[in-house]
């Protein structure tokens, strides 16, 4: 949104509400009454530059356009968001009768298809960063890249601290993969050195060896120090010492093999060894292996020597947990990483929100990771799948916010609100309002009415949705809209179909009567492939069953089947199923039909008919406008005398004896 | 090869779903589909399909339709011509007036299209204008065509009606209407039997599966139960037409399996899905009479299997060739089965 913040200057500001965005612009007036300028033109929300004046002087408005949750217009987000709905929803569905260990594996499998996903995003944007030639775009993708790298960062130490809540041994082992994995790009500087010729005379060749150790990867560590032994043959017995202990190094292992007590015990046996090497002087003439030994008895000193290979106070934490207590447990961890930042930024810089973050991991307050991820993070993604994953983990008590939800909900509803403003992402956040037990339902009736319906598919889509869930209102809200919108581009068949949809029985009737008008007005039927072929639905509406009848008339009159149409048109109007104001042109049908060579009306359905004409003439107080109307007194007179005479003819063909 | 085209944020995008030859020991397929190149679209891509090898026709939802070509040498993507206007309602509300553009069928060098406008217009694909255009057509909105035979096209619409278009005649009117009994559910999609032209295939509103056999009455031969929701698109297998693939709303896609080997095993050797049904049907004469319109239901079986195993989102879309299925999602995901019939 730019520079809002310059816009508040002796100026007031006012909005406007929009269906996914806000439009903000500055103003001179104060609140309602106030003004300082005669001559304002007016307050732009209609997207225009609005000039005013001020003291008379010439000055221009802008309007700004402030939206939400820009992220969802990123296109390489939205792997993310649809992959990441899939897993929610598999966690949703998941069964819960599993216990213990089954559900703990199930949770943390779905902890890392979260993080695989995470990841393959990257993997996009980097490839989308690499490959553009927008330095704008390559800056955006780059960061991106960045944020997600974060996010990674922070869900895995999650899922070690909360969601696999290793314990001590285990802990270590995932907390040496964890920074293997994010810390410090060791891989390039290894491929340099190996790639050489003399791998021990490259000028990188230590540093290479100490990350190694410092990363506890000692087999790869031992391999890169045989190279300088080979190399550096004056220094072989110092090398097949200082291997035989890092071969040696008793480390925590995942399978039961060993008691932490068995494991403490030859730790401390093999660190008074490499202690013993060290006090003789062994590594003396090497400063380099003398280095590693100190490292390797936890010295803190030689390990904060190599900052710069760590780059984080993270890595200095894993290195010193593997060095002075590999057997370090979750508890435990707070006072070690508090200890171990203090130590790594040694008061030259203040932590950013991401050691914050991780801190507050360390120290397991898991309210305060969201509480700062929320706080960090530019949409709600993150938090939202977090914390619905950690209530999974039963980890979570129910946080009350003032209006009472908790808040795994309450980013759910925020992180859907957000889809919606999407013109396709939105169905991805009526499954996740579904699995918000106490809002979700309301939030889905107000998000649900505010969708675009820019084709019928996309209305079919919502209103299945809707239907679904029994949202009786919204299904006939939407179904008005469409019905509405055929008819006014003359769709008849397509507006019925909708109020076929909603049993909508009012607007069946508003699309009869519009058909009864065109008939009226054209003398012939619109759209006969529908009135022909109404089936059952005719039934929806009084007035539609009158179209389909009425229809039918004009076909047996059509078919020369008199007798039927006569009394069908006679139906029609004793049985009260055509409206009062069509009965004057029923009449006006009947009239050919008086007018055949042949009898067609008895003489009872003749008085009816006679009393229907009564009925109609008489039934209007407001004479006038039958006797003003020539055309209208004409019709009556020829209709009573058509009448008359059928009645003549007919009372003498019914009072004839046959063949008498 | 497989190229299949999908849709992205309004994108038209041509992937390569790899060689066939590209098979493991075991037939796994290695690799995924690759991105080849792709174009902007204006509008929502309601329908699409290949004219030839290198052009594709798309209906688009702002009423346009358009010719894109694949230009594979340097692989990329241009918009060859455009029908702009195809489809309109004639509102004046709407500032553009323009009306969705709802399916699309080509019999190269004709393309016809059908709409939301209840219109349906004849081109060819050398000609600036519609050759033929039938105002009107339909009082409801036309969701699908297809040709019946070169001169003859079925389209389906919104009040439940299938209607047969002989295009030589100059009258603006079907030729035939067939319509469901009860009542009149919306119809989707359509298809027809690729070698016995009078048996056809529609999907409706309510999941249900109509076959017609237009030689004989305006009703269908038979209905079958079988998606929750809209049933989008219906698909016979071009060259082994047996089988019939429909997909859904509900997020589900059904493989129909009417060929005979079936019936050989007893029912409790089948290897079915966890979601397999059987239906059965008789198949008298075989070779005469096809499966889909057989109503004696003593002798053979129909064997349907789901084949998305954890759904979520609706299938939008399904195209079948030989032994490869695609088909998107509502998750802006497409996915490719290279061993149908394994």
């Amino acid at each position: 949104p730019g520079d809002i913040g310059l816009l508040l200057q002796n100026k007031g500001l006012c909005f406007a509400w929009g269906p996914a965005e806000v439009l903000v612009c500055e103003t001179l007036f104060g609140r309602a009454g106030e003004s300082r300028s005669r001559s304002w033109a007016g307050r732009a929300l209609t997207g225009s530059v609005v000039a005013g004046t001020e003291n008379g002087a010439p000055s221009s408005s802008r309007v700004f356009v402030v939206r939400r949750d820009q992220d969802i217009y990123i296109q390489t987000l939205r792997k993310l968001f649809n992959e990441s709905h899939g897993i929610f929803m598999g966690l949703q569905r998941s069964e819960e009768e599993l216990a213990g260990k089954s559900r703990k594996a199930q949770l943390v499998q779905v902890s890392k298809n979260y993080r695989s996903v995470i990841r393959a995003c990257m993997e996009d944007m980097h490839q989308a960063a690499v490959s553009t030639r927008d330095p704008a775009l390559q800056g955006q993708y780059s960061t991106q890249v960045s944020i997600l790298s974060a996010m990674e960062l922070i869900w895995n130490l999650c899922e070690i601290l909360f969601v696999e809540a290793a314990t001590a041994g285990p802990l270590l082992l995932r907390l040496l993969d964890w920074v293997r994995l994010h810390v410090c790009d060791v891989d390039s500087m290894v491929r340099d050195v190996l790639g050489s010729e003399s791998p021990s005379k490259h000028k990188l060749f230590w540093n290479v060896v100490d990350i190694f150790v410092l990363q506890g990867r000692m087999d790869e560590a031992r391999h890169l120090l045989s190279k300088e032994a080979t190399a550096n043959p004056a220094s072989m017995n110092m090398y097949k010492i200082l291997d035989d202990l890092m071969k040696k190094m008793p480390v925590p292992s995942l399978s039961n093999t060993q008691t932490l007590t068995e494991l403490e015990l030859k730790w401390q046996h093999w660190h008074e060894e490499c202690q013993r090497y060290l006090q003789d002087g062994t590594f003396a003439s090497n400063p380099h292996m003398e280095s590693i030994c100190k490292i390797l008895l936890g010295d803190e000193d030689a390990i904060l020597e190599k900052k710069e290979l760590m780059t984080t106070w993270y890595h200095f934490l894993v290195t010193r947990l593997l060095y002075s207590h590999p057997t370090v447990k979750p508890m435990e961890l707070r006072f070690y990483a508090q200890s171990s930042m203090d130590l790594f930024l040694g008061g030259e810089s203040s932590p950013e929100p991401l050691d914050l973050i991780l801190m507050a991991a360390f120290e397991f307050e898991m309210h305060q990771v969201i509480k700062e991820c929320s706080i960090v993070l530019s949409n709600w993604w993150f938090v939202a799948h977090l914390t619905d994953l950690l209530d999974h983990c039963k980890l979570l008590q129910s946080h009350n916010l003032y209006f009472g939800s908790n808040m795994r909900e309450f980013l759910l509803l925020e992180y859907a609100s957000g889809l919606f403003s999407h013109h396709s992402l939105w169905q991805l956040g009526v499954d996740y309002f579904d699995h918000c037990p106490e809002y979700g339902r309301v939030y889905l009736e107000l998000h649900i009415e505010r969708i675009p319906l820019s084709t019928e598919q996309k209305a079919l889509k919502v209103l299945r949705i809707c239907e679904q869930r029994q949202m009786h209102e919204q299904v006939r809200s939407i179904c008005k809209i469409m019905a509405m919108k055929a008819l006014r581009n003359n769709r008849l068949g397509s507006a019925l179909s909708w109020s076929i949809r909603a049993k909508d029985a009012a607007f069946a009737t508003l699309i009869s009567d519009r058909f009864l008008k065109d008939y009226c007005e054209r003398g012939c039927f619109s759209d006969l492939d529908l009135i022909d072929n109404l089936g059952p639905s005719m039934l929806l509406s009084d007035r539609l069953t009158f179209l389909g009848k009425y229809r039918e008339f004009h076909r047996l009159y059509g078919e020369q089947r008199f007798a039927e149409a006569a009394r069908l048109l006679l139906t029609l109007m004793t049985a009260h199923i055509a409206p009062c104001s069509f009965w004057m042109t029923l009449l006006t049908d009947a009239l050919p039909l008086l007018e055949q060579k042949e009898v067609i009306f008895s003489a009872e359905q003749t008085y009816e008919l006679m009393r229907c004409l009564e009925d109609l003439t008489a039934g209007n107080p407001d004479k006038q406008k039958f006797q003003d109307d020539d055309v209208e007194t004409t019709k009556v007179e020829m209709l009573r005398l058509a009448l008359a005479r059928n009645l003549a003819r007919v009372i003498v063909k019914e009072g004839t004896v046959e063949g008498s | 090869k497989c190229g299949i085209v999908s849709v992205q944020d309004n994108r038209i995008s041509i992937w390569s779903a790899g060689d066939l030859g590209n098979t493991g020991l075991n037939g796994e397929y290695h690799g995924e589909p690759r991105l080849l190149c792709d174009i902007q679209h204006n509008g929502d891509v309601m329908d699409m399909q290949f004219l030839d090898q290198e052009r594709i026709v798309v209906a688009s939802s702002t009423g346009t339709v358009t010719i894109f070509r694949h230009h594979q040498n340097n692989q990329t993507l241009s918009a060859n011509h455009r029908w702009d206007k195809a489809h309109y309602h004639v509102d004046q509300d709407t500032s553009c007036g323009g009306a969705a553009c709802t399916g699309v069928v080509c019999n190269n060098p004709e393309i016809v299209t059908v709409g939301e406008d209840g219109r349906i217009n004849l081109f060819r694909a050398d000609q600036k204008d519609a050759v033929r255009t039938i105002d009107n057509a339909d009082s409801s909105t036309l969701h699908a065509v297809t040709f019946l035979r070169t001169t003859e096209i079925l389209t389906v619409n919104s009040i439940g009606q299938l209607k047969i278009w002989d295009l030589r005649h100059q009258r603006n009117e079907p030729s035939q209407i067939f319509s469901l009994a009860g009542d009149r559910v919306p119809l989707h999609c359509v298809d027809r039997h690729p070698n016995q032209q009078h048996i056809v295939a529609t999907g409706g509103q309510d999941g249900m599966l109509s076959i017609w056999d237009i030689r004989q009455g305006t009703m269908p031969v038979s209905l079958l139960n079988a998606h929750e929701a809209e049933m989008w698109e219906v698909h016979f297998h071009p060259s082994d037409p047996d089988h019939l693939f429909t997909c859904s709303e509900d997020g589900s896609l059904w493989h129909w399996d009417t060929s005979t080997n079936v019936s050989e095993k007893p029912s409790f050797l089948h290897q079915g899905g966890r979601s397999t049904a059987y239906l059965s049907h008789s198949t008298i004469n075989q070779s005469v009479v096809s499966a889909w319109l057989s109503n004696d239901p003593t002798k053979d079986r129909m064997e349907i299997t789901n084949l998305i195993p954890n759904q979520t989102l609706s299938v939008n879309s399904l195209d079948v060739l030989g032994p490869c299925l695609v088909y998107g999602t509502d998750a802006e995901a497409i996915y490719v089965n290279r061993q149908l019939f394994a």
